[in-house]
């Protein structure tokens, strides 16, 4: 007799193959990447005592760098996320001709060579509006000037993190707000904007990140003068210049704890609300 | 009263042609048709959150069809609730009460006569996260309620739930549109669903074509 149709035979002698070795492969490849990072950040606090630490922290122009580096960071970061919330959210909502063309746009300074976004702004700054500009506020070789050029990349960044939270998150709470009487500003601050919490955070933090590590386009723009626009990654390009090995790795040191901790806290507050 | 005449909208696949419907004062209306027939665009336009091609909506005799959504006077219930992530079930209550200007006291008598009708007043400082799915169209239906509206849309408010939790809601829902003496316009494809609940009966062809069946 046939079988019935729709039936089908059970393959009972088919055995789905143990997961762990799924789970070793990956595991693996996170332990062996981790390895490299943990062992660059090892070998460089082996190479450096605690008395170059000490040392570095005593130096006036370090400490100035590093206070700098702390407040520019901090503006460039915020002035990121004042402009990633906008315009991540018409790329995450609008519907508009050249949409595509924007979105790549606004990806130029993530794949701009530093140096290139450096020239750029030297050059820009020599337009006559940007002269005129310059008359009130002084932008080239200036701390502003070191502002703008994290902010310049660090606000790319912080766009892309801001789009892709307001992609992933729902619209129907924010249209539900609109019918209860809210206009489009209010629905934004009171619904949109508590829920993207978590990624402004995110944005934040890869903004005050890159605005930290950035260093070409702060030579090239805002120079590299002691006690004036020296920003910790000059410094290490400063002492690396004048051979002092010891005191570029102890400025790194310090750097690579400063963004460690920043990084963690921010993370904290954006857990917690 | 809900009232669309000659309402016409393409989005994607589907069309809606010429649609024209009246849902009298204080009439349960359900919509029903097959998935993706345009049901939920129809609900997006009467609500405002859609612009129609052609026609009007009209709520109250008032052409409401350029005004913004919040200016219509509907309140509306989407499939899954949308509730406020971040805000307690209080806040749901409160939210449009506040945004209209009301006085505190009268925010704080609206929330507390809702929660207590809706069966939700346990829940009120909690976050909508973790809540059932019964709980969650209470609230979603207590937030549009708040501020009286003159007409209640729903979006298949009773799709998710368990069959005892929908029995239950529905018949919450026809208790809330008798006290309330509003228009519901219920969009839902079960057919029981509709049968118990309706007492206006209308289908959306997959031709986005409307019709009314067996109206009481």
């Amino acid at each position: 007799m046939n079988p019935p149709i729709g039936y089908r035979p059970q393959n009972v002698s088919h055995r789905a193959p143990p997961s762990w070795p799924f789970w070793a492969i990956i595991s693996s490849v996170t332990v062996i990447y981790l390895l490299l990072l943990v062992a660059m950040i090892a070998a460089a606090s082996h190479y450096s005592a605690p008395s170059d630490l000490w040392r570095a922290l005593q130096s006036r122009e370090i400490r100035h760098a590093i206070v700098l580096s702390l407040i520019t960071c901090t503006i460039s970061a915020q002035l990121s996320l004042l402009v990633a919330v906008p315009v991540g959210y018409l790329l995450a909502r609008g519907k508009f001709p050249g949409k595509n063309l924007l979105d790549t746009l606004l990806d130029v300074p993530i794949v701009l060579p530093p140096m290139v976004i450096g020239i750029c702004l030297l050059i820009l700054f020599q337009t006559p509006p940007m002269r005129a500009l310059e008359r009130h506020i002084p932008f080239t070789y200036t701390v502003f000037g070191v502002v703008l050029a994290q902010f310049v990349v660090a606000a790319a960044f912080a766009v892309r993190q801001m789009r892709t939270t307001f992609v992933h998150l729902d619209p129907r709470p924010e249209e539900v707000a609109l019918t209860l009487g809210c206009s489009r500003g209010q629905a934004m601050r009171w619904v949109t904007l508590p829920a993207a919490r978590r990624g402004m955070f995110s944005a934040v933090s890869v903004a005050w990140a890159r605005s930290l590590g950035e260093f070409g386009p702060i030579l090239v723009f805002a120079g590299a003068t002691r006690m004036k626009t020296e920003v910790v990654p000059t410094t290490v390009w400063l002492e690396l210049s004048v051979g002092n090995l010891e005191a570029a790795i102890a400025v790194s040191l310090l750097m690579i704890a400063m963004s460690i901790i920043v990084l963690l806290g921010m993370r904290a507050m954006g857990d917690h609300p | 009263m809900i009232a669309l005449e000659g309402i016409s909208a393409r989005s994607g696949v589907f069309e809606l042609n010429n649609i024209s419907l009246r849902i009298p004062d204080a009439i349960y209306a359900v919509l029903m048709g097959p998935t993706g027939c345009g049901k939920t665009t129809l609900l997006e336009i009467v609500c405002g959150l859609r612009k129609p091609a052609t026609g009007k909506v009209l709520i109250n005799q008032r052409d409401v069809t350029r005004e913004a959504p919040g200016n219509r006077g509907i309140g509306y219930v989407p499939q899954d609730g949308a509730l406020f992530p971040t805000m307690t079930i209080r806040r749901h209550l409160a939210f449009a009460p506040q945004i209209h200007h009301w006085p505190r006291t009268k925010v704080t008598d609206r929330v507390t006569e809702l929660a207590d009708h809706l069966g939700i007043a346990h829940l009120l400082d909690r976050l909508p996260a973790g809540l059932s799915g019964g709980e969650r169209q209470r609230v979603a239906l207590g937030r549009a309620l708040a501020v009286r509206p003159a007409a209640l849309l729903l979006d298949e408010p009773l799709s998710a739930l368990d069959p005892d939790l929908r029995s239950d809601l529905s018949n919450l829902l026809q208790r809330v549109q008798r006290e309330e003496g509003i228009s519901v316009l219920h969009v839902t494809h079960d057919r029981n669903e509709a049968t118990r609940l309706g007492e206006m009966h209308l289908v959306l062809s997959s031709g986005g074509v409307m019709s009314a069946v067996g109206q009481t």
